[in-house]
C-alpha cells in the first residue's frame, strides 16, 4: 500500500511540474505562435517594412475595388481600432468577400500600405443555411471583430 | 476498477460488448453520415463542402480522446501497476493514429476550397499535426519495448503521459494564438453551428465512437490471446 501512494504522488508531482513548463512554454510562445499580425498589433510592434508577414482581419465593409488590369485587387483590412490598406495581384479564395474574415501574406511597404502576395480566407466557427441568414439579417451574423478579440 | 484488471473478467465483459459496439457504430455512422450528406441543407458560405464536418469533427475528437485514454491508461499503469493497462494503451495507439490523420486529411481538404489553402502552419493544424506524430512515436516505442518486460512498459507509459500535454494545447490553441483555423463551433453553453445543420453529428460522433470502442477492445483481446499463447510456448518449451 505505502509504495503506492508513494508512486502516485510521484505520478502527480511529475504531471504538474510537465503540465506546469507546457504551460509556461506555450504563455512564452505567445506572440510567435501567432499566426498572424492584426493591424493593432502591427502598429504596436513596429513592424519593418519589407519583412514577410501575415496580416489579418476583416475586409471593410465596401472597400473592395477592382483595377481596370482585372487580376489587382485593393481592399481594406480592419480589426475595429486600426485599418492596413491592401493591394493584392492574384486570383482571391471564393470566400474572400467584404466583412469576413481574410489573411493576407506579403509585406508593408513604406508608405505605410500593405502589398500581398498570396491571400487566405478565414472562415468563422458560424455555420447556418441561406435561408436562416436570410432571416436573421446580415450584420450580426457577420458583425465586425471586436478590437484585441479573435477575428 | 480492480475487478476490471483481471484480464478474465474483462474479458467476460469485452467478448458480449464488442459484437454490440461494432454492428452498433456501423449502423449509426452510416445513418448519421446520410443524413449529413442528404437531409441537412448546404452553409450559405461554404456550400456543400461543410459536409466533411461530420466526419471531421468526429476524428478529430476521437484523435484526442484516444490519446487522453492513453495517458489515463499510463497513469494506472505507473501507479497501480494494472496488468491490462498497458494492453489497453498499446491498442489505443492505432485507431486513435488513423483518426488523428483522418482529422487532418479531412480538414485539409475542406481548408482548399474555404481557405484557399491545403495546409498552413498555424497553432491548431500544427499541433494536430504533433498529435499524429506522438501517435507514430508511441507506437514505434511500444514495439521496441514490447520484449523488454516492467521496464520497457513503463518507458511507454511514461511517453504516453507526457505526450498528454499536447491534448490542451489543441483545445486552446484557438484561443491562445490566432490562426487560420476558426474558433471553437460546440461548446456547453453555446453552439455557433445551426441546429438544422447540426443535428445529424451528435449520432456520427456517437457511431465513430462505438466503432473505435469496438476497435479498441478487438486489440485488447488479440493482445491478451497473443500473451497466453506465448506463455503457453514458454511453458511448454521448459517441460
Amino acid at each position: 500500500m505505502k509504495a503506492k501512494h508513494q508512486r502516485l504522488t510521484l505520478a502527480v508531482l511529475a504531471i504538474v511540474a510537465v503540465v506546469g513548463a507546457a504551460l509556461l512554454a506555450m504563455s512564452a510562445l505567445k506572440d510567435q505562435a501567432a499566426y498572424f499580425y492584426t493591424p493593432t498589433d502591427a502598429v504596436r510592434d513596429g513592424v519593418q517594412p519589407g519583412r514577410a508577414v501575415r496580416l489579418g482581419g476583416m475586409v471593410a465593409d465596401r472597400s473592395i475595388v477592382r483595377e481596370p488590369d482585372g487580376v489587382t485587387v485593393r481592399f481594406v483590412v480592419t480589426d475595429g481600432a486600426q485599418t492596413v490598406p491592401v493591394r493584392y495581384t492574384g486570383i482571391v479564395p471564393d470566400l474572400f468577400k467584404e466583412n469576413s474574415g481574410v489573411v493576407a501574406e506579403g509585406a508593408f511597404v513604406p508608405g505605410g500600405g500593405f502589398v500581398a502576395t498570396n491571400i487566405l480566407a478565414k472562415h468563422d466557427e458560424r455555420y447556418m443555411p441561406p435561408q436562416v441568414v436570410g432571416e436573421m439579417h446580415k450584420s450580426e451574423s457577420i458583425a465586425p471583430a471586436k478590437p484585441g478579440g479573435r477575428t | 476498477m480492480h475487478a476490471f484488471a483481471n484480464p478474465t473478467k474483462f474479458l467476460a465483459i469485452a467478448r458480449p460488448v464488442t459484437p454490440w459496439a461494432l454492428w452498433g457504430g456501423v449502423l449509426l455512422s452510416l445513418v448519421g453520415l446520410a443524413c449529413g450528406l442528404w437531409l441537412t441543407p448546404a452553409d450559405y458560405l461554404q456550400k456543400d463542402s461543410v459536409r466533411i464536418l461530420y466526419v471531421h469533427v468526429p476524428a478529430a475528437w476521437l484523435g484526442m480522446a484516444g490519446w487522453t485514454g492513453i495517458a489515463a491508461a499510463s497513469l494506472m499503469q505507473l501507479v497501480w501497476r494494472h496488468p491490462l493497462a498497458a494492453v489497453a494503451g498499446r491498442a489505443l495507439a492505432v485507431p486513435g493514429a488513423v483518426f488523428a490523420a483522418l482529422c487532418l486529411a479531412t480538414g485539409s481538404i475542406w481548408g482548399r476550397p474555404t481557405w484557399g489553402t491545403w495546409w498552413e502552419w498555424d497553432g491548431r493544424l500544427t499541433s494536430m499535426l504533433i498529435l499524429f506524430f506522438l501517435y507514430l512515436g508511441y507506437i514505434a516505442l511500444a514495439q521496441a519495448n514490447a520484449d523488454r518486460g516492467a521496464g520497457g512498459q513503463r518507458v511507454v507509459a511514461i511517453f504516453g503521459i507526457v505526450g498528454a500535454v499536447n491534448i490542451p494545447v489543441i483545445r486552446y490553441s484557438v484561443v491562445w494564438w490566432n490562426t487560420l483555423h476558426q474558433g471553437q463551433s460546440i461548446g456547453l453553453t453555446r453552439t455557433t453551428i445551426d441546429a438544422s445543420i447540426l443535428w445529424p453529428l451528435p449520432i456520427v460522433v456517437l457511431g465513430f465512437t462505438m466503432l473505435f470502442t469496438a476497435v479498441v477492445l478487438m486489440r485488447m483481446r488479440t493482445m491478451l490471446a497473443d500473451g497466453k499463447v506465448e506463455a503457453r510456448l514458454r511453458r511448454m518449451a521448459r517441460a
